[in-house]
């Protein structure tokens, strides 16, 4: 048969390959170990730490494509900054690392997630604002970020902040706060949107757009990745507090959420987790975390 | 079959002209194809390194190409399953003989063949947990193409349904058969069991459709090849872009290929069973191969 | 209501991406498969080779593939598109006319073989017979299938949205994230764009085809 010959070839072909080494096989390395350590405690009867605690599973959105707060490695599993901060709280929970479960969430559909319940909540270099507020809760912050601009290498078109943005193509994420941000402050920009910034990033690459934009710390990890390709403006224009959300009304959670995040403040651990994900890639210091919003 | 009278047998001369013209055709498609090749080489894409890591499974590369391969079919096989069971009840509803059941079940097949696949995706992962459906990706995903294919199939069934001779409804009346009885033992069978190539030929088309879920989150193959990219692209710059996206395209190619070969086999077969032999051909209409939340209104 | 008054620009805008995508990509699919179709039955068979390749190439690729391909793809070859839009005008061009070519092959394989044998009896040649007789007869059996493809494309264009295209599905996600409140009205708005170009389709496809339908 016809089709059995090309699978032979195919196999063929495959075991020749297999007989050379990628680059990526080489380096193939462990998953590094976590800081987070697994404590037994007590919650309070119905509520909803309880209830997590019971169902023996943290269900966490994140992202899956950022490098340095969430980037899935080649085995799939979620990698970064938003991802030590789910383990310290599920630490907090008596859960272990398996009983969490990462779900992606993409910027368009991070509300929805937790309005449907899809997810206990959302890590996913989340801004916090009062327009969010309306339909979910957050507590935090856990980082400030500012939106920057990322160009290629040696910023051809010479862009040094968002008013250069002017009749310039800049890439961002549709239902993100940096894309409405340029759509109702800098509407001179030509405004390319995706449903990820690795898509931007490809795009900025193969020289389809002039710029892209977002949160400075997600366009460090870019950069981090492709130094020879990517440069970052250096000029963040906003504040973006990131959030850890949680659904509408969950206070007592909230709450929860705020003493963890304030005692690894305190104790390091947020520092240490700073410096094995972003700061490992970016090679910077840790920065003074920022002081938690109990509204 | 008009195209084989088209033209006559071609003669030495006319044999001696379309050798030379299709050497000439070849030679410019290996141009293309070689300058294509050039142009990877040049950008290194051609190195076995990069092709490797298709198959080195220390990288976990393969494991999840495969594994994503596996959640694709799964996803797919359970929308197959689900369609072609209430397609059938669809089917049997619009040929019902009271208006009442035939009116709104038309009206659903219109209505899930009208909207594109992907809005009706969303519509399930966006909207129905409004409603108190709580869905997963995988489960926004498998909703939605069941939807859509249930419509689609039961076209196709109810077409199955009325091709069967009429002497076996007839006989089936005869002996005293009350129209559920005839349905439901003697026509849908007989409709399913004719339709069987084109069922697996539809399950290609599903195949195809199930990419969307990247639209969800749902990590299938394509989701999955994406995201490699995305994790190597970080740690190693953009050297493995091209070789996972053709991993991708080609594995659909090659488990399509083999499905389309199966429906051919069965309908070979089918053709040559006299019990179920049809006569006109069972081949699903272009429109509705195009997948994506193609299909006439 | 007032929601939809508000947007209604936005709205009116993607509408007018989608219904662009698809017209522009309609034409391009139907030049390019009609092409292929005269290939697949021509006397040359390195011709017909080529076109069967195409199409089974095509037919067995999700379109997402052929779009990242085109986007994110080609650019290893050196080639790269303008526009995102022409991006997506390739990609959807390039699926849809190996289905156009499918349903043309069907059409001239329905035409009987009668009509052929007639025509090459009158001295015809190839491209005579197929182009006086069997084709113009083929072209309005063709008329649902190829009408069924033009509305299959129309919301097939809906995957441009995850390619930069700013077009109805791009429109739903946008809204289903800012105006999440207005859900329902917003899944309504974008639905009803696309029925505008399917239903008016389906009705002048029917109405063609009992007016074109050939009594044998």
């Amino acid at each position: 048969m016809r089709i059995t010959r090309y699978a032979a070839g195919f196999a063929a072909a495959g075991l020749l390959l297999a007989g050379c080494a990628s680059e990526a096989g080489n380096q193939a390395e462990e998953a590094p170990e976590t800081t987070a350590e697994v404590e037994e405690v007590e919650f309070p009867e119905g509520s909803t730490m309880a209830e997590i605690v019971e169902a023996g599973e943290l269900r966490v959105g994140t992202k899956i494509d950022q490098p340095g707060f969430g980037l899935a490695n080649t085995a799939g599993e979620p990698e970064g900054f938003d991802v030590e901060m789910a383990k310290l709280i599920a630490a907090k929970m008596g859960l272990s690392e398996d009983q969490i479960t990462f779900t992606e969430t993409v910027s368009a559909n991070r509300e929805p997630f937790l309005v449907e319940d899809r997810v206990d909540i959302v890590v996913a270099t989340y801004t916090i604002n009062d327009k969010r507020k309306e339909l979910i809760d957050f507590a935090g912050p856990y980082y400030e970020a500012g939106q920057d601009i990322m160009v290629a290498a040696g910023n051809p078109e010479n862009i040094e902040g968002p008013d250069d943005l002017a009749g310039k193509s800049v890439c961002s994420v549709e239902g993100s706060t940096p894309a409405e941000n340029i759509r109702t402050n800098y509407p001179e920009a030509e405004l390319v949107l995706y449903d990820a910034y690795s898509k931007c990033a490809d795009d900025l690459r193969n020289g389809n757009v002039d710029a892209v934009t977002t949160d400075n710390v997600i366009l460090t990890g870019f950069v981090a990745g492709a130094p020879d390709a990517f440069e970052l403006v250096g000029n963040p224009f906003t504040e973006e507090p990131y959030g850890i959300g949680v659904q509408k009304g969950e206070d007592e959670f909230r709450d929860f959420i705020n003493d963890v995040l304030e005692e690894a403040y305190e104790n390091g651990t947020w520092a240490a987790a700073w410096d094995k994900t972003a700061g490992a890639i970016t090679g910077t210091e840790a920065p003074e975390p920022p002081s938690v919003n109990r509204y | 079959m008009s195209a084989t009278v088209l033209f006559d047998v071609p003669g030495p001369r006319g044999r001696r002209r379309q050798r030379i013209g299709s050497a000439v055709g070849l030679v410019f498609v290996l141009g293309l194809v070689g300058l294509a090749l050039w142009r990877l080489g040049i950008n290194g894409q051609l190195d076995p390194a990069r092709w490797a890591i298709l198959f080195d499974t220390r990288t976990n590369v393969p494991q999840r190409l495969l594994g994503a391969l596996v959640d694709t079919l799964e996803v797919a096989a359970i929308g197959m399953i689900a369609a072609t069971v209430l397609g059938a009840f669809l089917a049997v509803g619009r040929l019902s003989d009271h208006a009442w059941v035939r009116i709104p079940v038309a009206a659903i097949i219109e209505f899930f063949r009208a909207v594109p696949l992907l809005v009706l995706i969303l519509f399930c992962f966006l909207f129905l947990p409004r409603v108190g459906i709580s869905t997963s990706a995988f489960g926004a995903l498998a909703l939605g193409l069941t939807l859509y294919n249930m419509a689609v199939l039961a076209e196709i069934i109810r077409a199955g349904i009325l091709s069967i001779d009429r002497g076996q409804s007839e006989s089936a009346y005869a002996i005293g058969m009350r129209k559920w009885q005839v349905m439901t033992f003697i026509l849908v069978p007989q409709a399913v069991r004719r339709m069987l190539p084109v069922l697996i030929a539809q399950l290609v088309v599903l195949l195809k459709d199930s990419s969307l879920g990247f639209i969800v989150g749902y990590l299938e193959l394509l989701r999955t090849a994406r995201s490699l990219v995305e994790t190597l692209n970080f740690q190693f710059g953009p050297i493995y872009t091209f070789q996972l996206y053709v991993a991708a395209g080609l594995i659909y190619i090659v488990v399509n290929l083999l499905l389309s070969w199966l429906a051919r086999i069965l309908e070979r077969r089918s053709r040559r069973d006299t019990k179920t032999a049809t006569a006109e051909k069972t081949e699903l209409p272009a429109d509705v191969q195009m997948g994506g939340g193609g299909g006439p209104l | 209501m007032s929601f939809l008054a508000e947007n209604f620009p936005l709205i009116r805008d993607a509408f007018l991406t989608t219904l662009s995508l698809a017209v522009v990509s309609g034409i391009c699919a139907l030049l390019l498969g009609t092409l292929l179709a005269a290939m697949r039955v021509s006397p040359v068979p390195a011709l017909r080779g080529l076109a069967t390749f195409y199409v089974e190439l095509f037919r067995n690729t999700p379109l997402t593939v052929v779009f990242f391909f085109l986007a994110f793809g080609i650019v290893y070859i050196d080639l790269q598109f303008p526009s995102r839009f022409l991006t997506a005008v390739a990609a959807l061009a390039l699926y849809t006319a190996a289905f156009v070519c499918e349903a043309l092959r069907s059409g001239i394989n329905a035409v009987p073989a009668g009509q052929a044998e007639a025509a090459r009896a009158l001295g015809l040649d190839f491209r005579q017979s197929l182009t006086t007789v069997v084709l113009p007869q083929a072209f309005r059996t063709v008329v649902p299938p190829l009408g069924n493809v033009w509305i299959a494309l129309a919301k097939n264009t809906s995957i441009a949205a995850g390619f930069a295209v700013a077009d109805l599905t791009a429109l739903l996600q946008r809204l289903s994230n800012s105006a999440a409140d207005e859900l329902a009205l917003v899944f309504v708005a974008v639905v009803a764009g696309y029925l505008v170009i399917t239903l008016p389709s389906a009705y002048v496809i029917s109405v063609l085809e009992r007016r074109l339908a050939i009594v044998r």
